[in-house]
């Protein structure tokens, strides 16, 4: 029993992690159906920043606002830089901008910083919080709540603000949102700004956790990526259930099965989702786009 | 006349001096992984050399001659690693290959060396490069078996017989594993539980929980490099386990003690060079100079503390260095090769090396350290 809790405290620590990433995805999805592979590049750089202005000597909370609004920074500057200069290429072509922008900003991020490993405390110190015999660590917490938060933000933004409905408006028909009197650029450069900040409030949250160097957006990527397919691409509710859902795959993998088969096991759930459900858990209906 | 002739001469004599000196370089090569997934290893391996080879040449070379370094960064690539070899020895006409950060690009770089006759040292781990022994191929790395007859020893020293592998999935990690795996029967130890790990995963307590469930596991041994032994660690210590932990060499460093934490990290052991306690080590340690010195001019020059992994290339350049001194024919790749293999008793940062036609390795398990993290710092357990 205290081994299935823990495997659970496990997969939703890991879990949470992915759904925060797989969040960042959501808003730029929404506004341009540009799946944005730079995202986990963003994590990284929440990440990064906060270690090197904390090394400066910045406080903690400080050093995190700082690196969250640079990130923004840089995620507005590649909206203006990379994508808008791209703005009639079909969506398949951005995607490979963003491809092309996260392999830039890995290149710079170890130019500028270095290749090593960082981490910066934790914020709420190490000790293990017991649970029925079974451990989990406060950073871990943080993360889930920084998860929640961010979903629940997303939820009021996208359903009852008039800013979360012209970025859908944007997405549906760009045209028709210029017709109504959207300004669909603006909308763009809010949505990667929004994005890239929510991309690194999860760096700060997780680097206590994961660590964080110049290639770790990779990995988190792929993984945010895989579980905002399973949840529904573009829907909040689904990037934080299929997060949570994709961790906790892997942790009963782990703990139960063997851990050699923890990311096909998770993965194989996920084709057998999507082979059922091509739109993801939550995803929408509509049918037009391809 | 006569007194001409011997102006002529002279002019002559010192015009042959002149060219000679222009011309008397000794052009080394070299290919490491200074950027890319490797770029831990190979980043203080390129600063080590370039370090190296510019202070040799203030001091006046090797005999008199300057050496010409010629050096490519590879980015962990097999493919560039081969044709940077390439044109190592076509287009640069070097007469020795240090480098191959990596065991794959080592393989690369190996097979252009053996065909082309050019001495290479290694700076990658695995065994599978020095055996069978290879005419032109050295290295300077441990190989991971004898970490584990390193970890194996001490735990049997312990009294720990039955033990629990968490492993990560990296070429390392795996490399390692496998070798621990095949040496543990020799040295009484049973392996009852082999999880492994993802080299990005965040969370490895399913894994150890399994661990820590399985009936009679007297310690746990974690081969891997790159954040996933630091969270292994972290994990060890949220989890409370009561047994002790063992981590690999490819942790060896200051720096995994920040990413562990030393609360976390505190008590655990692992096989480390002597680099690792430079500031410990006895005055009368054979190691104490090269160390010293080492550590001292790096900190100097790139404000930036020495790994384990320069310490290979800074090894392999004193191998290739000692060479060249006794070779006296700073020309001739086979005279190099040959004298390289009569390298004896060279001692370098990561051990003592004596390289013999069957042994191309030439270290000891006596180059590892036992090393015990105790208050955020390294401790020498013998």
């Amino acid at each position: 029993m205290d081994a299935l809790l823990q495997f659970l405290f496990s997969g939703l620590t890991v879990g949470a992690v992915y759904a925060l990433v797989a969040l960042g995805f959501t808003i730029i999805y929404n506004a341009s159906d540009v799946v944005n592979f730079a995202q986990g590049e963003f994590v990284m750089l929440g990440g990064m920043i906060t270690v090197f202005t904390y090394q400066a000597g910045l406080p903690l909370p400080l050093a995190a606002v700082v690196a969250i609004l640079v990130t923004s920074a840089i995620g507005v500057a590649l909206n203006k830089l990379a994508i808008e200069p791209a703005r009639g290429a079909p969506v398949v072509s951005l995607i490979i901008i963003t491809i092309g922008a996260s392999i830039v900003i890995r290149g710079a991020t170890q130019l500028i910083f270095d290749k090593q490993l960082h981490r910066f405390p934790s914020f709420s110190g190490d000790d293990p919080i017991h649970v029925l015999g079974a451990t989990i660590l406060p950073q871990s917490l943080w993360v889930i709540g920084g998860a929640l938060a961010v979903f629940v933000g997303l939820w009021i933004f996208f359903t009852r603000t008039l800013t979360g409905k012209a970025v859908l408006a944007t997405a549906n028909n760009r045209v028709a949102a210029q017709l109504v009197g959207i300004n669909t650029g603006w909308v763009m450069t809010l949505s990667f700004g929004l994005s890239a900040a929510i991309g690194a409030f999860a760096g700060v949250l997780v680097t206590p956790i994961t660590l964080v160097g110049y290639d770790v957006g990779v990995a988190l990527a792929l993984k945010g990526f895989a579980a905002a397919m399973l949840g529904g691409m573009g829907n909040p509710k689904g990037a934080l259930v299929g997060g949570l859902l994709l961790g906790c795959f892997e942790a009963l993998t782990a703990g139960y099965l063997s851990s050699q088969y923890k990311e096909a096991v998770a993965f194989i759930v996920i084709l057998a989702v999507l082979f059922v459900m091509p739109q993801g858990l939550f995803g929408s209906k509509s049918t037009e786009r391809v | 006349m006569m007194s001409k002739t011997t102006t002529a001469l002279a002019t002559l004599a010192a015009l042959g001096a002149l060219t000679g000196a222009a011309q008397a370089e000794i052009r080394l090569g070299v290919s490491v992984s200074a950027t890319g997934p490797a770029a831990f290893l190979g980043d203080p391996e390129a600063k080590t050399i370039e370090m190296l080879v510019e202070q040799l040449n203030e001091e006046g070379g090797i005999n008199g001659e300057e050496i010409a370094l010629t050096l490519y960064d590879d980015g962990g690539d097999p493919n560039k690693a081969r044709t940077f070899a390439t044109r190592l020895v076509e287009d640069d006409e070097v007469v020795a290959i240090l480098g191959g950060s990596t065991t794959g690009t080592t393989m690369s770089i190996l097979s252009v060396a053996e065909d082309e006759g050019i001495p290479f040292i290694s700076l990658a781990g695995a065994i599978s490069i020095i055996d069978p022994v290879r005419e032109f191929v050295f290295k300077t790395p441990h190989t991971d078996r004898m970490a584990c007859e390193k970890i194996f020893t001490d735990m049997q020293a312990q009294g720990i017989t039955k033990i629990g592998m968490i492993s990560g999935t990296d070429g390392f990690g795996a490399s390692m594993q496998a070798q621990c795996k095949e040496v543990a029967g020799d040295h009484g130890i049973e392996i009852l539980a082999d999880e492994t790990y993802g080299p990005q995963d965040a969370d490895m307590t399913p894994q150890l929980t399994r661990i820590r469930n399985t009936d009679g596991v007297q310690a746990v041994l974690n081969p891997g490099f790159g954040q996933g032994p630091a969270i292994v660690t972290r994990n060890v210590a949220q989890l409370g386990f009561e047994i002790p932990l063992y981590q690999s060499h490819g942790v060896a460093s200051d720096a995994f003690i920040d990413l562990a934490g030393a609360e976390a990290a505190e008590g655990l052991r692992l096989p480390g060079t002597a680099l690792l306690i430079a500031d410990k080590l006895a005055e009368d340690d054979a190691q104490y100079e090269v160390v010293t010195s080492y550590t001292e001019a790096y900190k100097a020059k790139y404000d930036q503390d020495v790994s384990t992994f320069g310490g290979y290339a800074h090894d392999a350049f004193a191998l290739i260095v000692d060479a060249i001194t006794r070779a006296g024919d700073s020309e001739d790749p086979q005279a190099i090769r040959d004298a390289l293999e009569e390298t004896s008793g060279l001692v370098g940062t990561t051990g003592t090396y004596s390289f013999s036609p069957e042994d191309h390795l030439g270290l000891d398990l006596s180059a590892f350290r036992m090393l015990e993290i105790k208050d955020g710092d390294w401790l020498p357990v013998e």
